[in-house]
């Protein structure tokens, strides 16, 4: 059985108490031991500066010529942190209530605490570090209400605070690359653990310019590479998003923990073309102010300006009177799908539903309007060349998050000795639906607040690794990663590694997307084997793998993508449940919303590679609530 | 949305590899989607390469959203190409019309060698970050969040410095390929805030030092560098920097 590691005594005391059962590492010790932390996005940079801060030797990995353009950079709305500066009723508890109800009950109630408690010393350290979050005339931080929630504990820095605190993430890692401390290894990517005798004692990289293979050893492993999303090759995610640190990680022994839990946001600019390559979120905060329809008549061709009110179909202000425009993601993303499925899409393609701020720009001016979400309209008009001054929105969901991920218990540790994982990549506080503005929270409290005290205690308890890289594990591990680089360049065949990609993608969209059944499933799980067997005989690498070859990078990927997307739809299959963003048709209350099914389904799913072609095995993590009674979720 | 295509024809520059002698090679991009982004019409010339069993077209890209500030290359002669305040990923085929000639080129600066084709080597800003870019505050120091007032005008304009995306179009513009607009930008930021005085003095001459050490050229007040930055920074950033320097020299701790 899986042990979640969930310290004993009161919710709001495990923290504390398991703070200080903790075994600690001496100061004048911790030079002695290595770190390796891969990623440097809120989760990695913050983990990689804190650590080298206090001691540790650390190495620090990212796919990019520089830590700052880790993926986090593009986040656009806020971070939450449960300070209740505005006086209205925020507390640690009700933060921590949100989230697990938001995760639809299917998430791990004492790191929800956890991230809840430490959130409010996020807002603490970003602003010494020097992050410019909104303010108000009197000099106090500024905070909305995101995503529905019903106080306002969002932190933003306009429309880029992810951009911020990476770069307050980025500046700390730098100061410690300038003291010695941390090694900066840039254009490196991971692909391969080495594990010797069940501990991760380290990874092999590859690097991106030169094409050569190196390897690095440690006494601890941590990755923090981010989300999946691109399995779907259409999303909000960076070009270079991948699953293959994590993949690799599961291929060596780590459990890939509810990978079919996908988040699909609603408010993305349409796909308009075979062109495509990749989407782009507008902020969910449009939606406080837009207001969501399509025409009452199907295939209805006018322009939005020439449909009159008593025409127009404010889907969600009808369903769910009290909530709105504002419902979670996965109930905003369902409706509009469900409506352009029955044809009343508009747009060229008809998968686009209207996002209207003709009412906000009467009743508030458009100065304020401006003042609020200019820099989402300005870019929304340099992509889709039309005004939304004058013009509603057109919008579409598309896939942006992922809650699944490696499994982690309570200390961040994954099954495997030595491996933690830190934000996106592990599955651990969002359950099936991550609330707005939770993620860049959840990052940073890895890498601040968590990573510091539970690296101790392991590092404390484990002691030195002791393998250097000329180790015959690692030389193995090494030569293993050169026969799959040879395997890729030597494909010579007609179509491109992205033909390819495109369709896995679709396969993903169309049977393991925002809505999911038992024969789409199966379907997709004929599919993919057959797609992943012609892609490896039909693709084509061009170049050598000695030098800086951006096909072979992007086959690599696809390549893991493929033996991931198969694991993903079978945890879809197997969970025969809705929740949150997994809504499976076969499960649905009367009036079509999602229905869990707590008796069978309370628990996390935890996969076990058993190796090429040969099913992964199930573990389950039961899921207990002490503080937080299931109920379902209604937002009518 | 217009949904049009058009021909265009490219010259783009291809090296392959930092010691290697470049030249431009010409490309054809046919029906190209006028609703296409600019990296997305080199993805439909890359694809015709790898058909072709060709090496496509090297270039650094991650986010197309115009905030990681991966991408950047010459376009006629402009970084970042012709629409002001957006960066080359942000750029549409819209802005070209039928049968152009779009020559590409690399950031061109000493301190910015071609890696390979348009992709640069840009380690260096991430140096003059290290020599002082930071506010030296380790994890766990820091007071409540409101114990420092900031006046909302000192924090807004520290966003707008802040705003910076180290792209290198404002290295690449400039005659002298110098580094100012990027160096300042950060200087400011923290010369804003009160959390960044007490090493105000250390990182301006800190970071100055590690630019001038890079071989980045001095500013001789051309201002291409604001003409060119997706992020609109504003070359006050600059007169700003000279006088935080100014002030390390003429007053002492
Ligand atoms: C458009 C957009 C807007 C968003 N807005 C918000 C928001 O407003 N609020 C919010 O809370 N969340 C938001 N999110 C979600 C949030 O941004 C992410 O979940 C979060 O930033 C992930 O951080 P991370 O540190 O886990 O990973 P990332 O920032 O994705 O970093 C991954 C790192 O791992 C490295 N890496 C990956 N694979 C490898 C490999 N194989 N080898 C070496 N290195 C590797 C990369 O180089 C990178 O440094 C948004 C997401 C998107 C896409
Ligand atoms: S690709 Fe990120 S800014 Fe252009």
């Amino acid at each position: 059985m899986l042990d979640a590691k969930v310290p004993d005594g009161p919710m709001a005391e495990k923290w504390t108490r398991h703070k200080f059962n903790m075994k600690l590492v001496n100061p004048a010790n911790k030079r002695k031991f290595s770190v390796i932390v891969v990623g440097t996005g809120l989760a990695g940079a913050s983990a990689a500066a804190s650590l080298s801060e206090m001691g540790y030797k650390v190495k620090s990995f990212c796919f990019q010529d520089s830590p700052r353009r880790a993926h986090s950079i593009a986040a656009q709305g806020g971070i939450n942190a449960a300070k209740n500066y505005p006086n209205d009723g925020d507390s640690v508890h009700r933060l921590f209530y949100d989230t697990v109800k938001g995760g639809d009950y299917r998430s791990r109630e004492a790191n929800v605490h956890r991230l809840a408690e430490v959130s409010v010393n996020i807002i603490d350290q970003c602003v010494a570090q020097g992050v410019p979050f909104a303010r108000e005339y009197g000099g106090y931080l500024d905070n909305r209400s995101f995503g529905g929630a019903q106080v306002s504990r969002t932190f933003y820095a306009r429309g880029q605070t992810g951009q911020q605190l990476l770069l307050g993430a980025y500046s700390a890692l730098m100061k410690e690359s300038a003291n010695g401390n941390v090694d900066l290894y840039t254009r490196r990517e991971m692909l391969d653990l080495i594990v010797v005798d069940g501990r991760a004692v380290g990874i092999v990289v590859r690097n991106l310019i030169s094409g050569k293979i190196e390897s690095h050893t440690a006494d601890a492993v941590i990755l923090a590479t981010g989300g999946y999303g691109n399995v779907f090759y259409l999303s909000t995610n960076a070009m270079g998003s991948n699953v293959t640190a994590a993949w690799r990680a599961h291929r060596r022994g780590a459990y890939f923990a509810n990978p079919c839990y996908t988040q699909i946001h609603p408010t993305c600019i349409p796909v308009h073309g075979d062109f495509q390559s990749k989407l782009t979120l507008m902020s969910e905060s449009l939606r406080n102010d837009g207001r969501i329809w399509v025409p009452r008549k199907q295939g209805d061709t006018r322009r939005a300006s020439e449909i009159p009110e008593e025409e127009r179909n404010y889907y969600l202000e009808e369903k769910y009177p009290s909530f709105g425009n504002l419902v979670p993601r996965d109930v905003a993303s369902r409706n509009a799908k469900e409506w352009c499925d029955k044809g009343f899409g508009v747009g060229s393609t008809g998968t686009a539903v209207y996002l209207d701020f003709r009412d906000a720009i009467k009743r508030d001016g458009e100065d304020t309007i401006r003042e609020k979400y200019g820099n989402l309209f300005d870019m929304y008009e340099r992509i889709v060349d039309d005004n939304p001054y004058q013009m509603p929105m057109m919008i579409y969901p598309a896939v942006h998050y992922t809650m699944g991920g490696l499994w982690v218990d309570y200390n961040l540790m994954s099954n495997l000795d030595g491996l933690h994982v830190l934000g996106e990549a592990n599955f651990s506080d969002h359950g099936a639906n991550r609330l707005g503005a939770s993620a860049l929270m959840q990052g940073l409290a890895d890498g601040y607040f968590v990573i510091p005290y539970t690296l101790g205690d392991y590092i404390a308890k484990a002691g030195p690794a002791g393998i250097g890289v000329d180790h015959p594990e690692v030389k193995a591990v090494e030569e293993q990663v050169k026969a799959r680089i040879d395997r890729l360049v030597n494909s010579k065949g007609s179509k491109t590694v992205d033909e390819y990609h495109r369709e896995l993608g679709l396969i993903m969209w169309n049977k393991c997307g925002m809505a999911r059944n038992e024969s789409d499933l199966k379907e997709a799980l004929e599919e993919i084997p057959e797609l992943r067997a012609e892609f490896h005989e039909n693709m084509n690498v061009t170049g050598s793998p000695g030098n800086f070859n951006q096909v072979l990078e992007r086959a690599g990927r696809v390549s893991d993508f493929f033996e991931f997307a198969e694991t993903m739809v079978r945890d879809a299959l197997e969970r025969s449940e809705s929740c949150g963003g997994h809504f499976r048709e076969e499960s649905q209350t009367d009036e079509g919303e999602a229905l869990r099914k707590d008796d069978t389904f309370c628990h996390v799913s935890a996969w076990e590679y058993k190796g090429p072609d040969k099913e992964p095995a199930l573990h389950k993590e039961p899921l207990n609530f002490e503080e937080v009674a299931l109920t379902q979720r209604s937002y009518k | 949305m217009a949904g049009n295509t058009i021909n265009v024809t490219l010259k783009v520059w291809r090296q392959a590899d930092k010691n290697a002698k470049g030249a431009f090679a010409s490309y054809n991009a046919k029906s190209i989607s006028t609703d296409a982004s600019f990296l997305e019409m080199i993805d439909v010339v890359n694809t015709g390469l790898e058909k072709e069993d060709k090496e496509p077209i090297v270039f650094d890209h991650d986010c197309r959203e115009g905030i990681c500030g991966m991408c950047g290359a010459v376009v006629n002669g402009v970084a970042h190409g012709p629409q002001s305040a957006t960066t080359l990923c942000q750029l549409h085929m819209r802005k070209f019309s039928d049968g152009d000639t779009i020559v590409l080129e690399p950031w061109r600066a000493s301190a910015f060698p071609v890696i390979k084709d348009l992709a640069v080597d840009r380690s260096s800003f991430d140096r003059i970050i290290e020599a002082g870019g930071y506010i030296s505050v380790k994890t766990g120091q820091a007071p409540d969040a409101h114990a420092v007032v900031v006046p909302k005008v000192k924090s807004d304009a520290a966003m707008d410095a802040a705003s910076c995306i180290g792209c290198g179009a404002c290295v690449a513009a400039c005659p002298n390929a110098s580094a100012s607009l990027f160096t300042a930008a950060k200087i400011t930021q923290f010369a804003k805030l009160p959390q960044g005085d007490p090493e105000r003095r250390s990182r301006v001459v800190a970071m100055v030092d590690q630019m001038d050490h890079e071989g980045f050229g001095s500013c001789s007040k051309h201002y291409e560098c604001e003409a060119a930055c997706p992020k609109e920074i504003k070359v006050e950033n600059i007169t700003n920097m000279n006088r935080e320097y100014m002030r390390t020299l003429v007053t002492r701790d």
